[in-house]
């Protein structure tokens, strides 16, 4: 049953479970076998973060394969191979770099199933790491998320913990649509939680909630979900009691589970690491003004980054980065309001 | 009632991830005398709610903890003593309490189950307490080890009892065969033998009752008496809405309507409950097996096999408890066992076991008792 693990290995231990189950299902990418600079043997690095350390010796060189690095080439290959027949893992490191295969994905891969009539799957998982804090400057710290999330055709999926990062990834790997996975790099070894030994899927579009309360609603994604359920532990030491809803998917997105919850509190503060200008934040205080108006006490806040690139000095990065106190600050404005 | 010494009412450890609880009501005032076995107040932790009853008689001396405080497991709640303990002696006591460590177990991980092989099945299991025939806990349809969550510590205070996840549910292999109730007999007897035990008090509860009384009827001399809590297996009538809402539902809010079927106070059923199950639910395998075991036991929202023709033949001591207000199983079920003694519950729905965990403890602990 339920043992403790890190995100890391409950990704890990997802890709090995289905690959072991779907012969069909094949893994991509660059330097996730060999790589560059690696000493000669298979199997070296297992992606930059060591993500799919293993899988090259377990279910073999035609299974596990090193891309060039060409996000282009090889991210076209994976959407053709999901139209043909295959369940294609892509891993494009960083979503920073996904600007040069927006065409396969946004024109391609999301258009397929819609422009057949219904008779086409692209049954693709494109991960790819998010999020600042790793001291990787402007072009390795974005979120981007807000971006595919845009565009009809595509799923998307941020999940926080170990326990969601399996169940979503054999849902996205057993998904017939595109899904773009976006795992935050600073959890890969920060989180740890009970995770079943036997493959399971969360479906999409099934937020979780991680705490209960009448005061406010904090929704958040990703590490900001951790920042969130810190700031509402400590605001209950004073009595101030939040639902904590993290969303788990943007698309599809449980707008039910948030709206039930800003008619039950009647304020809502969102969390959401990206810029504030078009992202999950201002999406769902849309989303709540024009379905949950009459529940609102307070003035929707918004804990966002601002809206520059990512700071490399560490400082900057870290005042950059939307925090518990942040959070903290903000759902006390929004219950101190017109008191 | 006694003069003895002060005894604390403490904070239970209902599953095994409950690491606080919350008092909600007091149901006894300070000063009051209490008989053994009645609840005192309530506690909620984040996944149910419960009463607290008091294992002595005595004269409840002190409220240590307050409606909304929150303590951890094992945590002072409050003091029950006789009358000529003086007040001095109750606060040197409540000063002097300490927290016990829990008992062979990480102070995070609570008790440990286990698995064995049962022919090519694997059963997950919870094992607590030691002497005297053991007992073994058999949940319903759905369910899981972590039904008796009331009920295990009670029962395990003076023998072992063991708690089993049936074949497709819980931490078990997801493989039910053909779904019959005979196979699901032989497990749950092949578990007792696994376990290296001859004979058994079988406490079955709903699909886990009938389970238990086909075990008693083809192997009466492995069951030393039997507890069949809202049964099936005794009639016809099953609430057919349940059984497929309960195998469909994926989502949160599919699954809360269907849930609250269960209880006669719906308030009982928490986010925490509802999760639990539904992550259950998303093992792989799970979902097929509960189909198949509906098709097989409850088609068209009726129950197919019936045993009361041969319960006449029950020759252990046998009892039959309800909830009166049962939306799955008609209550009226409780009556057609011949020999058996019936308890019907006001107030209580499908799961008297949560919803009346001290009554159904002390008419457990009554039979256990009185069998030889």
């Amino acid at each position: 049953m339920a043992r403790v693990i890190s995100y890391r290995q409950a990704l890990g231990e997802a890709f090995d479970q289905e690959m072991s189950r779907d012969e069909t299902v094949i893994m991509m990418g660059e330097d996730i076998a060999g790589g560059q600079g690696a000493p000669g043997e298979p199997d070296a690095w297992g992606g930059d973060m060591g993500i799919t350390k293993g899988l090259f010796g377990k279910h073999g060189a035609h299974r596990v394969l090193d891309t060039p690095i060409s996000e282009s080439a090889f991210i076209g290959a994976a959407v053709g191979a999901a139209a043909t027949g295959l369940r294609p893992i892509a891993e494009l490191m960083f979503v920073d770099f996904m600007g040069v295969c927006f065409d396969q994905i946004f024109n391609q891969a999301a258009k397929f199933r819609y422009m057949f009539g219904g008779k086409a799957t692209t049954p693709v998982v494109i991960r790819t790491q998010i999020g600042a804090g790793y001291r990787a400057a402007s072009q390795h710290s974005q979120c981007l998320y807000p971006l595919f999330t845009h565009i009809p055709g595509l799923k998307c999926v941020i999940p926080s913990s170990a326990y969601d990062a399996k169940g979503l990834m054999i849902s996205a790997i057993r998904d017939d649509d595109p899904v773009i996975f976006f795992e935050h790099k600073v959890l890969y070894d920060e989180v740890r939680d009970d995770v079943p030994e036997e493959p399971y899927t969360i479906p999409f579009g099934e937020a979780n909630i991680l705490r209960d309360g009448g005061d406010a609603t904090i929704v958040a994604f990703a590490r900001m979900v951790h920042f969130a359920k810190q700031a509402a532990d400590k605001l209950a030491g004073d009595g101030i009691e939040c639902d904590v809803i993290d969303p788990r998917t943007t698309s599809p997105l449980d707008e039910d589970t948030i709206i039930e919850s800003v008619e039950k509190t009647g304020r809502l503060v969102v969390v959401d690491e990206s810029p504030p200008r078009c992202n999950m934040a201002s999406d769902i205080a849309g989303l709540v003004s024009q379905n949950a108006f009459g529940a609102l006490k307070a003035p929707i806040k918004m804990v966002t980054a601002p809206h520059t690139p990512v700071p490399f000095a560490p400082e900057l990065e870290d005042a950059y980065i939307p925090s518990p106190e942040k959070i903290e600050a903000a759902v006390r404005d929004a219950v101190g309001y017109g008191a | 009632m006694t003069d003895g010494l002060p005894f604390a009412l403490t904070v239970p450890k209902w599953g095994m991830a409950m690491v606080e609880g919350t008092v909600t009501a007091w149901h006894v005032e300070e000063g009051a005398a209490v008989e053994a076995g009645v609840e005192v107040l309530d506690v909620e932790s984040t996944k149910i709610a419960s009463g607290i009853e008091t294992k002595h008689a005595g004269i409840l001396r002190r409220r240590v903890a307050g409606v909304g405080d929150t303590l951890p497991v094992g945590g002072l709640l409050g003091v029950i003593a006789g009358a000529s303990v003086s007040d001095a002696e109750i606060d040197e006591f409540v000063r002097g309490f300490v927290i016990e460590a829990p008992e062979d177990e990480d102070a995070d991980a609570g008790p440990a189950t286990d698995t064995v092989r049962v022919g090519e099945r694997k059963i997950h299991y919870l094992a607590t307490g030691e002497g005297g025939v053991p007992v073994v806990l058999v949940h319903g349809f759905g369910g899981d080890l972590n039904t008796w969550m009331f009920n295990q510590p009670a029962l395990a205070a003076d023998r072992r009892v063991y708690a089993l996840d049936l074949p497709g549910h819980g931490g078990s292999s997801k493989d039910v065969g053909d779904g019959d109730l005979a196979n699901l007999a032989d497990t749950v007897a092949g578990f007792v033998a696994a376990i290296g035990v001859e004979r058994v008090h079988f406490v079955g509860h709903s699909l886990g009752g009938a389970i238990s009384l086909s075990c008693a009827l083809d192997r009466p001399d492995m069951v030393a008496s039997l507890t069949l809590l809202a049964s099936t297996g005794l009639g016809a009538e099953i609430n057919g809405d349940y059984i497929d809402g309960f195998v469909a539902a994926g989502r949160r809010k599919d699954m809360r309507p269907v849930l609250r079927a269960l209880f006669a106070d719906q308030e009982l059923v928490s986010r925490q409950m509802i999760e639990d199950v539904l992550k259950a639910k998303r093992i792989d395998g799970a979902d097929d097996a509960l189909a198949a075991l509906a098709a097989r036991q409850f088609p068209a929202g009726k129950q197919s096999v019936s045993l009361i023709g041969r319960s006449g033949a029950l020759a252990m001591p046998t009892q039959i408890i309800w909830g009166a207000a049962d939306g799955i199983v008609p209550a009226s079920h409780a009556g057609v066992v011949a020999n058996a003694k019936v308890t019907v519950l006001d107030g209580v729905g499908h799961m008297p076991h949560m919803e009346a965990a001290a009554t159904v403890n002390r008419l457990i602990l009554e039979l256990l008792d009185a069998a030889p």
